[in-house]
């Protein structure tokens, strides 16, 4: 094979990549941008999203003997609300009663990831297990068969971040954040039940999270370990878009995929990681806002 | 300095520290063989939990990527010994130099920033230091480590030689480090630099105002913690006879956190009590469950909804007032 397959080939892969990385970024970044918070548990979330999917989908198939691709949607829908209650039962116990510190949060959430990781190891055990895909169907590409669910799981991202955009630009529980986001003084004095949206906004950021784990669990296994990966690539996400934009989060996410995705093949996936890592720090130092953010901090 | 200018500093709470540091020397002889190797270990993870709180305590900084600074220490001593063939001491010293210049540049980068970002661009920093170790896995053999031989832990002089290999002589080593980082901290925190990185903890603007450079302290405070951080890494490479990139994992990074927290912030004695406190919860109950990583979990959470303060930070507010 020459270079073309194969730069085609790591741009799919890329794809891929940056469109489960946009979901789970954007979590991120709607949990800062709206309270604050800089959540470390976030990778936990993402993580226990995709250990919930195994359970559904393999629990819906062995018991009520269905089919992959219904088992595949009992988890889709399962797994991210289960998560977002978790995330709820967290922030109630033990954020609001920090009131949102900066320096607290960032250490109860350790503590949060800590304990969620460990209940994962205790109940789910240490293998990696695989949810099989909701179908096989193969992509006839010049070079290559392609695998359709990978291109299935560009497109279920990219529906559900058009979702996102509806559901914060035009639907008053997107107005509420917006507002909250702003100026969560002033939004008090209107009225809006800060507590409840923060709370709200905490467990939607886990569920993003969440369905972000469970598109990806057919192509990678799940794994009690597997939330530190995307915890960091998030945060390298959230802050080259510049923290709380979320049309920055979503190119910086199409840049790091594919980008990541490309080095990857073409060098190895270490060198991609210290280049992200390295370039990440480099911005916050010289460049706070973000190479996309507009307004400096 | 005579003697008299030297007075404020011996006072009660100096005598304090004194006796602690005769405590963790005559535990050598009072506990079992398995306790000291436990505690030559947790000497030089206290060594690094005292300059972490350096900078987390005492100026009010929370990184979180000191594990960068520890094992620029262990591979610092680890590689020069392994590649380069060098001795004992200058492997070491090697170890706190190249931690003080990796502090040195990216403390320089990252006080640029504060808060928040302050946090992420120590543990983005770190990352990619942990990933370096991995990526030139040829010479640091990554995850799995490399032993540094008994042969490089010698102290030899004249005809005199000592293993440094040998429990009891660790123990001493790790104690008689300890020792000397424990009597400069308390020395830094009282002297006028440390009451500027306290000023700076409480209200950087009243301190900017005073005519103080807050870059200049915070830096300073930076590249001593990194110090601190070093020397550990260091001699843990020596005394323990192995570097590995574990050692460089976020998870290294977390725990001196923990057990300042735990400890104490802003208490020179808090480290030493929040890890002895720690390690020996943690090994005794990874003894009676695998669930242990939960506990830990559990105590950063409870700790900092009801007790930041940390055990001796608690104690200070009942009784200790003035405790440095």
């Amino acid at each position: 094979m020459d270079f073309w397959p194969y730069l085609l080939l790591a741009s799919l892969e890329g794809a891929v990549m940056a469109a489960v990385l946009a979901l789970t970024a954007l979590g991120l970044s709607l949990v800062f941008g709206v309270m604050r918070v800089v959540n470390v548990a976030h990778g936990e979330f993402f993580m226990l999203g995709a250990v919930l999917a195994w359970w559904f989908s393999s629990v819906s198939t062995q018991w009520f003997g269905i089919s992959p691709a219904l088992a595949f949607t009992v988890a889709f829908i399962m797994s991210p609300l289960v998560t977002a209650a978790v995330a709820l039962v967290a922030d109630r116990l033990v954020l609001k009663r920090l009131n949102y510190q900066p320096e607290a949060t960032i250490v109860a959430t350790i503590g949060i990831l800590y304990i969620i990781q460990q209940l994962a190891l205790t109940f789910y055990g240490p293998d990696a297990r695989p949810v099989v895909a909701p179908f096989s169907y193969r992509v006839q590409l010049p070079w290559f068969g392609y695998s359709g669910y990978k291109l299935f799981v560009i497109a279920a991202a990219v529906f559900l971040l058009g979702l996102v955009w509806f559901l914060l630009s035009r639907t008053r529980a997107g107005l509420l954040m917006r507002a909250t986001q702003q100026d969560y003084e002033t939004a008090q004095a209107f009225g809006i039940p800060v507590s409840r949206v923060y709370a709200g906004v905490f467990a939607f950021g886990a569920m993003l999270a969440a369905m972000a784990a469970v598109l990806i669990v057919p192509i990678q296994q799940a794994h009690y370990l597997m939330g530190l990966d995307p915890l960091l690539l998030s945060f390298i996400v959230v802050i080259i878009g510049g923290l709380g934009s979320l049309r920055g989060t979503l190119i910086a996410a199409l840049l790091i995929g594919m980008s990541d995705g490309i080095i990857s093949v073409f060098f190895s996936p270490t060198l991609a990681k210290i280049l992200a890592t390295t370039l990440v720090a480099m911005v916050l130092v010289f460049r706070p806002q973000g190479l996309f953010g507009d307004r400096p901090q | 300095m005579t003697l008299s200018a030297l007075m404020p500093v011996l006072d009660r709470y100096f005598w304090l520290h004194i006796a602690v540091i005769a405590a963790l020397l005559s535990l050598l002889f009072v506990l079992p063989e398995y306790h000291s190797g436990i505690m030559a270990r947790v000497m030089v993870l206290v060594v690094y939990a005292l300059g972490y709180n350096l900078l987390f305590g005492y100026t009010g900084l929370l990184s979180l990527g000191h594990a960068l600074y520890f094992s620029a220490g262990m591979y610092g001593a680890g590689l020069a010994i392994r590649w380069l063939d060098w001795s004992l001491f200058p492997a070491f010293f090697s170890g706190i130099v190249a931690a003080t210049l990796v502090a040195l540049v990216i403390g320089s980068l990252a006080l640029r920033t504060i808060g928040v970002a302050f946090m992420i661009v120590t543990m983005m920093f770190a990352q990619t230091g942990y990933l370096l170790i991995l990526y030139f896995n040829e010479y640091t053999r990554g995850d799995e480590g490399f032993v540094i031989g008994q042969a490089a832990r010698l102290i030899e002089w004249g005809s005199i030689t000592v293993d440094l290999s040998a429990p009891d002589n660790r123990y001493l080593a790790a104690w008689l480090v300890l020792s000397l980082c424990l009597l400069v901290k308390l020395i830094l925190v009282r002297s006028p630099t440390g009451r500027v990185w306290i000023g700076l903890r409480e209200n950087e603007e009243r301190a900017r105002l005073l005519g103080f450079n807050p870059y200049r302290y915070k830096l300073s405070a930076f590249v001593i913690s990194g110090i601190y951080a070093g020397i550990a890494g260091a001699l843990y490479a020596i005394l323990f006879g192995y570097a590995g990139a574990t050692f460089a994992s976020i998870q290294y990074s977390i725990l001196p956190l923990l057990w300042v927290l735990l400890g104490g912030a802003g208490v020179v004695l808090g480290p030493v009590f929040g890890t002895v406190v720690m390690f020996y919860l943690v090994d005794y109950l990874s003894e009676q469950t695998s669930a242990y990583m939960l506990f830990v979990g559990v105590v950063l959470v409870v700790l900092v909804l009801v007790a930041p303060r940390g055990i001796l930070g608690s104690l200070r507010r009942r009784l200790l007032h003035g405790l440095p």
